[in-house]
């Protein structure tokens, strides 16, 4: 069946909602929490107008409950799926880990939203870079359409190599604004996701198992090492998905961080989800004026992509790392992974570090810009002023 | 020898075992003996959700396990919640939920994981009116992290950090009555049971297993080892507690309270005869048993009275 | 019923078991418990005294590893390798035909 894509205006939240349903996702347990709402209501719309068989809606009382729920659900052999945010998200922290350690392909949908105090609604990364270490997977999304694109993308990725995924988008940039989505029909939809083959299920009461027992120091050490190999096994998983898509869809994922015009690039901007839009903006607009800048989106933090940022490294001479994030007593935190990665390899450009638009501050071209002139002068004069610039301070 | 006819009534327990010896629980653990009951009344036709508790190790590290039925391990406060994912999982899939030949699904948690952080997923998984049965054993403290007093441990009782000392005993709280917050919840089914009483158990398991809808069963699990009690004894205290009122046998069904054998019988015997078989209740005085016996009383009372009026 | 439930299981796990490191720490062999043999904790041992056994099966229904289970006559029989030794089934049994006694190693 060749492919006719179903063209939809939606909200980065509806096309989440719309890839679970095209997934054929089968338990939804979810708490509600600005700005991930609509992801929910709009499944629930599903559920009540029928437009989804054999979905289990389950509206739990917490988000450490929602992620328990999914972990028990995935755990009986149901394909699962998710959503929150920040303070939600940091809350379930705990059951992160127990996701990633019960290799259950759980997926989730985090809305990147900034931590409180003081209270936030809108878009910062640090809620969902500060859970890097519990083994999901992290894919982030630049617009509504990779939103979609992601979901679909992580449930396969997810099932092959049994580690849960998340896709991030941003507060209301992404999951409010509308824009235009291109989706898939159901029947390639199941043609490219075939129904879950789970690596273990509790319903088998002729072969019954126990899942997570007590591991001693003499065990628990190799339990560790496999979820790392299986790490290792989603790079490669995540580049042929990526490829699959691209070529069943037209939109191809199969690099983990996307090169825009860096080809002949003296420095590249770095960062992660939508604000790599406006840079992508902002570049055009550059290289317009002559300056000879590409951007790098990295698309799956988790697993991180050590060779393709190395290969970028080798061809330019500077790279401004965009943090819409801080690690308190260090610094941004894709910088920061960033650097560690390179430090043992001969490719060494100049690094700085920008902490732009915490707490959904605003980030234009214009500012885009400054930091080209700053990124200019450093590469110039060979020197770094300073490592971590907090840009938009005010006071 | 002939078996007499009033012993040919009692085997209502069914042979099949589906609980393996081999496992770490200590000398005379009532929670082992509890799990063993629930594992013959539902044969293998049951999933488990077991958070930290006792009942974690005796389940078995790994690669051991005493189970034959499947397990899954679980986090201490998610109980109810991962039991509510499972049962949604189960009807997505399709599958049959309780009934005759429907799957079980079990949520198995100690008193601190059900009363204390357990509560808000318990309540989520009673108020959404999922079909699945969460059974609280109650040894009246976190025994598996080394006896530290619970909201279910009762007055006067020596735990870790509520000790008796040179001075007083430090837990003067009563013991939180976690049915009575199961019931306000109306639920189609909810009842207490004892270890000693096997064959009440076991009855009240298959009709958890018929009803539809959540189900809940507090069951009294005395621990040799926290409760400082001869091993030997913990069937005896199970006894005891029922008969002195201290943990009476009823049932809720569909709103209407029924109180069961045996502690419809005759007067509750004196508490006392109770609390001499536990070492953690030695520091207390005859006015704070009185305390503690009024208590027992009043509660009594308010049960007795709950049957009457809505019986 | 003569035989412990357990034997075969004891077989069974020991021909079946690898050290094959499951993902998730699965453990897929149930019942593999009984090959730690508990039967080594006890201080104290029950003595059965079976002219006294009324065949009321207090004792196998309270044995919580459960160490007793029923002969072809439906007398209990101890499965010492793994009673603990806590003196539930002497204390339960009604007619006292079950007596802890020092075990002599």
């Amino acid at each position: 069946m060749e492919y006719k894509p179903i063209k939809k205006v939606i909200s980065g939240n509806y096309a989440a909602a719309y890839a679970a349903k095209d997934a054929r996702v089968e338990v939804v347990a979810a708490y509600p929490i600005t700005p991930q709402t609509s992801i929910i209501e709009k499944i629930s719309e599903f559920l009540a107008n029928g437009e989804v068989e054999n979905l289990q809606y389950v509206p739990v009382e917490s988000e450490h409950s929602a992620m328990a729920a999914c972990i028990g659900a995935s755990a009986a052999g149901a394909r699962t799926f998710t959503a929150t945010s920040a303070q939600g998200l940091a809350l379930m922290h705990e059951m992160l880990h127990w996701a990633s350690g019960a290799r259950l392909p759980v997926v989730m949908v985090d809305v990147n939203r900034a931590m409180a105090p003081p209270w936030s609604v809108w878009d910062d990364q640090t809620d969902s870079l500060a859970q890097r270490d519990t083994g999901w997977m992290q894919f982030y999304a630049e617009n509504n359409q990779e939103v979609y694109d992601g979901v679909l993308m992580a449930f396969k990725v997810a099932e092959t190599v049994n580690l849960p995924a998340m896709i991030i988008e941003s507060a209301f940039i992404l999951s409010h604004t509308y824009d235009v989505v291109e989706m898939v029909p159901q029947e390639l939809v199941d043609e490219f996701l075939p129904p879950r083959k789970p690596l273990y299920t509790l319903t088998d009461f002729d072969n019954p198992i126990a899942v997570g027992a007590l591991g001693t120091p003499a065990d628990y050490y190799e339990f560790r090492y496999k979820i790392e190999k299986a790490m290792a096994e989603a790079r490669k998983v995540i580049k042929n998905v990526g490829k699959e898509f691209g070529e069943r869809f037209g939109r191809d994922y199969s690099q983990m961080i996307e090169l825009y015009r860096t080809e002949d690039a003296d420095f590249v901007f770095m960062g992660l989800g939508s604000l790599m839009g406006t840079v992508k903006q902002a570049v055009d607009v550059l290289r317009s004026e002559g300056y000879k800048v590409g951007a790098a989106k990295v698309r799956w933090f988790r697993p991180f992509p050590k060779e393709e940022l190395y290969e970028l490294a080798r061809h330019v001479e500077g790279i401004a790392v965009l943090d819409r994030n801080f690690s308190f007593g260090q610094e941004g935190i894709l910088f920061n992974e960033a650097k560690g990665v390179l430090y043992n390899t001969d490719a060494h450009p100049a690094m700085k570090n920008y902490i732009v638009g915490l707490g959904g501050r605003d980030f234009t071209v214009d500012d885009v810009r400054k930091i080209a002139e700053d990124m200019k002068t450093i590469i110039e004069c060979k020197k770094i002023d300073k490592e971590v610039e907090w840009y938009h301070l005010k006071r | 020898m002939e078996i007499p006819e009033n012993v040919k009534r009692r085997l209502s327990l069914p042979f099949e075992e589906n609980f393996y010896a081999g496992h770490t629980a200590c000398q005379g653990c009532a929670a082992a003996l509890g799990l063993r009951y629930v594992l013959k009344a539902y044969g293998k036709k049951a999933i488990f959700a077991i958070p930290a508790c006792c009942s974690t190790i005796i389940a078995g590290p790994w690669p051991y396990s005493a189970f034959n039925a499947p397990l899954f391990h679980t986090a201490f406060e998610t109980t109810g919640a991962v039991i509510s994912g499972i049962e949604a999982a189960l009807k997505a899939k399709g599958y049959k939920v309780k009934g005759e030949e429907g799957i079980m699904v079990v949520g198995w948690a100690g008193d601190g994981g059900t009363a204390d952080i357990g509560l808000q997923a318990l309540s989520g998984f009673l108020e959404r009116g999922h079909d699945g049965l969460y059974i609280m054993y109650d040894n009246e403290a976190y025994m598996n992290t080394g006896i530290q007093r619970s909201s279910s441990t009762p007055y006067g009782a020596w735990t870790t950090n509520t000790p008796g000392g040179k001075k007083h005993f430090l837990e003067r709280r009563h013991k939180k009555k976690v049915i009575d917050i199961v019931i306000a919840h109306k639920i189609p089914y909810a009842a207490t049971a004892s270890v000693a009483f096997p064959e009440d158990l076991m009855r009240k398991l298959k009709k958890a297993q018929r009803i539809p809808g959540p189900s809940f069963i507090q069951l009294f699990a005395p621990c040799p080892t926290g409760w400082r009690s001869p091993t030997d004894k913990s069937i005896e205290l199970a006894r005891l507690a029922v008969q002195t009122a201290y943990f009476p046998l009823f049932e809720y069904e569909n709103g209407k309270y029924k109180i069961n054998m045996p502690s419809t019988k005759k007067e509750p015997k004196p508490l006392e005869e109770f609390l001499k078989l536990q070492g953690r209740f030695k520091y207390m005085s005859k006015e704070d048993i009185e305390v503690l016996q009024k208590w027992v009383l009043m509660e009594w009372e308010e049960l007795k009275k709950k049957a009457e009026v809505f019986g | 019923m003569a035989e412990s439930p357990f034997k075969a299981d004891i077989e069974r796990v020991e021909k079946e078991y690898s050290e094959k490191m499951t993902p998730g720490a699965i453990v897929y062999l149930p019942g593999s418990s009984v090959v730690n043999k508990t039967g080594s904790w006890r201080v104290f041992m029950p003595e059965f005294h079976k002219d006294k056994c009324v065949r009321c099966y207090l004792c196998y229904i309270y044995c919580p590893e459960p160490a007793i289970y029923l002969d072809e006559e439906n007398y209990p029989i101890f499965d010492y390798d793994y009673c603990k030794g806590c003196g539930v089934c002497a204390n339960e049994c009604p007619t006292k035909a079950i007596v802890m006694v020092r075990e002599k190693k």
